[in-house]
């Protein structure tokens, strides 16, 4: 075969250089992106992982709000020391219905991916407010305004309704509502139902009382609420060790 | 009345570049003066002073986004158009749009820093600006493209120098990566909040593509080309191999972007994924090293430069710095190194001996080479320049061999059991043992944001200099020309 190639013939003309280059660089991310939406195991079937209450999505809201990501990891490794130290390592199903992920890259201070239930709200309250009288060797700020913020509550609706069209199963119909019933139950589909969905906010922040103060619903009532369903869905007692195995 | 110096300024559209150039100092003062803030809050947490507005979540993107974008950003506007117009040795072909790229990413810095001290953020490491920045960040960027392409395609030469290919895949891959890590929900039109397109595994997949060739692309492949007109030109000679060049430009951009899912080790990122990424990243020694080669051995023969010339100083420690980070790089992606060193202060020394190391003093090296001659004058201090790679250089020694002890400490610190095999450590142990290199890394911080400082000083005095200097020359011409 006489086929002479010069790399001046690319490095003479843009045109070819740019699409060239441009395949080069589109190769990897195909390769590694594009599989994860198709292939089945990336997603572990797994029961008891659901969408966030709204209280617990505005929660959420704050926890990306105040960079909570920069010095907290929400992914547990399968290690024997973090096994003990927070729990059953993460699972992907656990973040599905995560916009945008949260899993960190830095432990600045402890992992949160199963911190719900590990503390009162009581203790994230003071902890939140002043973590020091709390860990005195702690470094982490104050967010001694979580507690005064009264929540804004105006836009949960259209909050829903986004994370609704990038795929999170909040249910708008009556069939949307009637499959939430079917995959999750009827107490959990009420809570993701969003023309209730304000009414359902007010009523768990109520009923929980999150931050101590019967009286109106604060940041902190949200910020805790999210805390403490952190890692709690999915029962570990009803799966055997190896399990989740054959997903990774 | 002009005088049609050296700098050609009629030739070549300047003013955009000195624009940029000086900006790029700005940001890199207000970057690193936050970054050694809220290294201080680590050390100090009183610093935080229970306000949100300076609270280390929110303040951290300010230093990411101002030192990144800000910095690095405006460094590489300037130096890629300065290199594209004297290479091609033609002008701009837009300065209404070199000036909208100068004003666009200037706003761009500016409304990101201050909606993130507002709270509006897409928690996204290195993309946190909401969608309404995103959207003028894509504007800008596809200006620059066309400018740039625009400018390669009007050049008087049939071949493309080298420097601009790297500059080109960088323009490219950022557009990319830009849109797809980007995409999002807005929950209304007029709310700045937006929720991410993707959820879970893909997104954490979707933010390290981005997030480490944000590394790859805007920090290294970028950079590469300062390196490869910048040192040639200070040390006047020709670089080292074309062929290397060809090599290190193909496979740097084949394979860089498959090596993100390295951030992911061990997580629930299937195993296949994060694998070929950790062997990617091990190949990815070689055209790595290739480049580093091609820059230092450009000296080869004029090594006497070294002892001579600072600006030559600043370019080769950049380069062995870029050596060393895309050695240890490679070597914390095998799983068995990541275990250890993933979520520990490890990853922030190896950021930072990149960061400030390979692209903060490359980026001093060409401005110490370029700036000078924007302004057709001479540096005011070459002394200055001396104290400055100096106060550097200190910097990142003592930044990186805090992060080193402190990173593996904390990793070691986790994972110790004691004799009973029980957890030997509680996690704010950990905290304790770093304070003393939290105050160290500070520390190091402020030598490098005080070189920073000197730098920003002498090149303000170089201005002025050469500024008075073409006065002076305009007042004896006209001069003349009235006697005449």
């Amino acid at each position: 075969m006489n086929f002479n190639f010069k790399h001046e013939w690319i490095e003479t003309n843009i045109g070819l250089m740019s699409v060239l280059t441009m395949l080069a660089i589109s190769v990897g991310g195909l390769v590694e992106i594009a599989p994860l939406f198709f292939i089945d195991e990336t997603i572990e079937k797994v029961e008891g992982v659901r969408p966030y209450t709204p209280l617990e999505q505005r929660g959420r809201d704050i926890y990306t709000r105040e960079g909570c990501y920069t010095c907290h990891s929400q992914m547990i490794r399968p290690f024997r020391d973090e096994k003990l130290r927070y729990g059953h390592y993460s699972l992907a199903a656990e973040s599905q219905y995560d916009h945008p992920f949260q899993w960190g890259s830095k432990r600045t201070g402890p992992d949160l991916a199963r911190v719900g239930g590990k503390y009162s709200n009581e203790w994230h309250v003071q902890h939140l407010v002043a973590p020091r009288s709390m860990v005195p060797e702690s470094v982490m700020p104050n967010y001694p305004w979580l507690l005064s913020t009264p929540l804004d509550i105006s836009d949960t609706t259209n909050r829903m309704k986004a994370l609704r069209k990038v795929g999170v199963p909040y249910s708008l119909s009556q069939p949307e509502y009637d499959a939430n019933v079917k995959q999750f139950g009827e107490t959990v589909a009420r809570q993701l139902h969003i023309p209730d969905a304000q009414e359902n906010l007010v009523e768990q922040a109520n009923f929980g009382n999150y931050d101590g103060d019967p009286s109106g619903i604060s940041e902190m009532d949200a910020l805790v609420a999210y805390l403490q369903v952190l890692g709690t869905m999915v029962d570990f007692s009803k799966y055997t060790d190896d399990a989740f195995v054959e997903y990774r | 009345m002009a005088v049609t110096s050296y700098s050609g300024a009629e030739q070549y559209n300047f003013d955009i570049v000195k624009k940029f150039a000086v900006m790029s100092l700005v940001w890199a003062v207000v970057g690193m003066f936050v970054g050694v803030y809220i290294a201080s809050e680590l050390a100090w947490p009183f610093l935080n002073f229970d306000s949100p507005y300076f609270s280390f979540g929110r303040f951290r993107p300010v230093h990411t986004t101002s030192v990144i974008f800000g910095f690095g950003g405006s460094a590489l506007f300037a130096t890629s158009y300065y290199v594209v117009q004297r290479t091609c040795q033609t002008r701009l072909i837009s300065d209404g749009m070199a000036s909208f790229t100068f004003w666009g990413w200037m706003a761009i810095i500016v409304l990101a820093d201050i909606s993130y001290v507002l709270g509006y953020t897409q928690a996204r490491e290195y993309a946190e600006m909401e969608w309404p920045i995103d959207i003028l960040i894509e504007v800008v960027w596809v200006t620059y493209l066309i400018l740039f392409v625009g400018t390669i395609m009007r050049r008087k030469q049939p071949h493309i120098y080298v420097a601009n290919w790297f500059y080109l895949a960088f323009i490219l891959a950022t557009a990319l990566l830009h849109t797809f890590n980007n995409l999002a929900m807005p929950i209304d039109l007029f709310s700045m909040k937006s929720y991410s397109l993707f959820s879970g595994t893909q997104d954490a997949m979707v933010q390290w593509w981005y997030g480490h060739n944000a590394v790859g692309f805007f920090l290294t492949a970028a950079f590469l080309g300062m390196m490869y007109y910048f040192v040639p030109k200070q040390a006047g000679r020709p670089i080292y191999s074309y062929r290397l060049s060809i090599v290190h430009f193909w496979a740097l951009s084949f394979m860089y972007m498959w090596v993100g899912a390295h951030h992911l080790h061990w997580t629930a990122l299937p195993d296949w994924t994060s694998s070929l990424a950790a062997a990617f990243s091990i190949l990815l020694l070689m055209p790595s090293w290739g480049g580093m080669i091609n820059g230092i051995m450009t000296l080869s023969g004029a090594w006497d430069k070294l002892r001579t010339d600072p600006v030559m100083r600043f370019m080769i420690v950049a380069l062995s710095f870029y050596g060393m980070s895309t050695f240890e790089g490679p070597m914390m992606s095998l799983k068995e190194v990541n275990a250890l060193s993933h979520y520990t202060d490890w990853t922030v020394g190896h950021v930072h001996s990149g960061a400030l190391g390979w692209v903060a003093m490359i980026s001093f090296g060409s401005l110490y080479h370029m700036m000078p001659k924007l302004w057709d004058t001479k540096i005011y201090s070459n002394k200055l320049v001396e104290v400055h790679f100096w106060l550097a250089t200190i910097g990142i020694v003592l930044y990186i061999v805090a992060m080193w002890i402190s990173g593996i400490t904390q990793g070691l610190m986790w994972r110790a059991f004691d004799e009973f095999g029980n957890l030997q450590y509680s996690f704010v142990e950990s905290v304790v043992a770093m304070m003393p290199f939290y105050a160290m890394r500070a520390i190091g911080g402020m030598f490098f944001l005080a070189g920073t400082m000197l730098m920003t000083y002498n090149m303000f005095m170089t201005i002025r200099q050469g500024k008075r200097e073409s006065a002076a020359l305009d007042a004896r011409l006209a001069a003349k020309m009235a006697h005449a």
